[in-house]
């Protein structure tokens, strides 16, 4: 089903067994130095240090407190997530229930999206095997620690990837991103402390947690530590789910995967960056190239301008229209793209659409509408001979012709 | 709607409402529901889940309109979505696109005269691995050939409808999966 080809070496070797009751022989303060000390930064894109955002919402005084599973894996070309939730469950609810114990949350949610409402059957049996097994419920390992967790669908909207976005959608209104600060460790699910990781996240926190911080921060480089998993395909021989330490580059990776052909490779998703040919040698980590995991390979037959298009017609679709940058940033630039398959774009106004991405960037929201002009703003800058001067238009392959 | 149609919409509604709980953060799962079982979230519904949480009709209406995956206009019984994102389209999605369109007579936003099919475009499904790939409901279909539309639309037509054969819904259609 999964169809990965490396597979979750790491992941698949952790016990999550273990690594709770690890977790469960260690005071609060214990587990939280020992995610602080692995350096773990959250899997999701972002790169927020999991201990920083844990150990706030630990600090904040309430008396209840959640945590929240971010399972609404959107972004394009993304979808390590569903083999971690269907290979590795165990581990991220593990990590999740390890999060409660370590910021006094008694209430987990998976907010699960709704493409992959075929996972859920299975995912409720393993909750359901934890409860009986004493992994989840009133009396964690017969102590007194208690902690569960709900599995709440996505409905098809790829902003509530954004974490106030979930917090608004689960707490039952449009998915619209909220202003920050406050932020959800302070001020989250109906206004209480939340943390928000991501699937991968959890998965690594529990790995933590059963092989210790030193492992974990010896993996990667000094600011990006530990293993990750990458999503990739494309025009490649082998496409599907790989492990690798961060910092690897992308010409190692390309090579790993059968891609050594491409002209570009997409890092990050459509809200990444577009990677030309010539910058192989740059390295995949918060410190570079930042992604979340997805790595789309375009071999050198890709029209990049059509690449450019697809990923504007999907922000266009995705953008929630609450704030303009966003809202009417996406619809410009994708008449700019239209204009540029025409042939009747001026080198003057690709300029002005350049400076629209950087107001994007700036002025959107939310994280959706400040990445969105990414993949066009990148595309731009290193396939400018091939997008301007069209003399013909295209097959685009898009119901909007 | 006829009235005793009404009736039991309304009685499925309170007890969704008393499953998930009367509370708004119970809103987006109630929709689900209504809109698995009826394909879409009428008025009626919308007004009828209102009166339940508490809140104003047009709150419920703006939740429905804002998830892509929740309809106030009727949809067929197989709801068909082809993801349309860049792995996808690099795989071929255009060709089975038009497979789907040649096969079900209808285009992408339409549903067929009979009820039975809707056919959408998705944004990323996750299976960008396995494309072109498409969901019908709730089932994930990876690998999709043009040829294999056929097939996909057949084992539909006969779990439902006048065409079907009496065996279970899930087996039917998992034998059109590879």
């Amino acid at each position: 089903m999964s169809g990965a080809t490396q597979g979750l070496v790491t992941f698949s070797a952790v016990d999550a067994d273990a690594a709770l009751a690890a977790a469960l022989a260690r005071s609060r303060t214990e587990i939280l130095a020992e995610i602080t000390a692995a350096k773990l930064k959250g899997r999701g894109g972002a790169g927020f240090p999991t201990g920083v955002k844990w150990n706030l919402a630990g600090a904040a005084s309430s008396d209840e407190k959640y945590v929240i599973c971010n399972a609404d894996e959107g972004e394009p070309g993304t979808f390590k997530d569903r083999v971690i939730l269907t290979d590795v469950p165990d581990l991220v609810f593990a990590g999740m229930t390890i999060c409660g114990v370590a910021i006094g949350a008694r209430k987990g949610i998976v907010y699960l999206r709704g493409e992959y409402i075929y996972m859920r059957p299975k995912l409720e049996a393993v909750l359901e095997r934890r409860r009986r097994h004493a992994l989840l419920g009133e009396q964690i390992h017969g102590k007194e620690v208690a902690f569960d967790i709900e599995i709440r669908m996505g409905s098809g909207a790829y902003v509530c990837g954004e974490e106030t976005a979930l917090i608004e959608s689960l707490e039952g209104h449009r998915g619209e991103p909220r202003n920050r600060p406050p932020f959800p460790v302070d001020t989250g699910y109906f206004g209480r402390p939340t943390v928000v990781n991501n699937v991968e996240t959890f998965a690594c926190a529990a790995a933590i947690m059963a092989k210790g911080a030193e492992w974990f921060a010896a993996i990667g480089t000094e600011k990006s530590t530990g293993p990750k998993l990458f999503s990739v395909s494309g025009d490649c021989a082998r496409p599907g789910v790989y492990e690798f330490p961060m910092g690897i580059t992308v010409a190692e990776l390309l090579q790993a995967v059968g891609g050594e052909r491409a002209k570009a490779v997409q890092i990050g998703g459509a809200s990444g960056r577009c990677v030309p040919a010539a910058e192989f040698a740059r390295t995949i980590c918060f410190e570079d190239v930042s992604t979340g995991g997805s790595v789309i390979v375009f071999g050198p037959e890709r029209d990049m301008l059509h690449v450019a298009r697809n990923f504007m017609e999907f922000f266009v679709e995705e953008s929630c229209g609450q704030c303009a940058p966003c809202r009417e940033g996406n619809a410009k630039l994708l008449e700019g793209i239209v204009m540029l398959e025409e042939g009747r774009c001026s080198a003057r106004y690709l300029a002005e659409l350049g400076t629209l991405g950087e107001v994007m960037q700036c002025a959107s929201k939310c994280g959706l509408g400040q990445s969105s002009p990414n993949a066009f703003l990148s595309i731009v800058q290193h396939f400018r001979d091939e997008i301007m001067g069209r003399t013909a238009r295209r097959p685009s392959g898009s119901e909007k012709e | 709607m006829l009235v005793t149609e009404q009736q039991r919409l309304k009685e499925e509604i309170g007890a969704w409402v008393q499953k998930h709980g009367a509370s708004q953060a119970s809103l987006v799962p109630v929709l689900q529901e209504i809109q698995a079982k009826y394909h879409q979230i009428s008025e009626y519904a919308m007004q009828e889940v209102a009166d339940h949480m508490g809140i104003h009709p047009v709150e419920v209406y703006s939740v429905v309109t804002f998830y892509s995956f929740l309809n106030p206009e009727p949809q067929g019984r197989f709801v068909v979505r082809l993801c349309r994102t860049i792995s996808c389209d690099m795989a071929g999605k255009d060709r089975v696109a038009r497979q789907l369109e040649n096969d079900l007579g209808i285009t992408f936003g339409e549903t067929t005269p009979d009820g039975k099919f809707t056919l959408e475009w998705a944004n990323c499904v996750g299976m960008c691995d396995q494309g072109p790939a498409l969901l019908v409901n709730d089932e994930v279909y990876p690998h999709v050939t043009p040829d294999r539309v056929a097939e996909i639309i057949e084992q539909c037509r006969k779990v439902f409808g006048p065409l079907a054969v009496h065996h279970s819904h899930a087996n039917g259609r998992k034998a059109a999966r590879s």
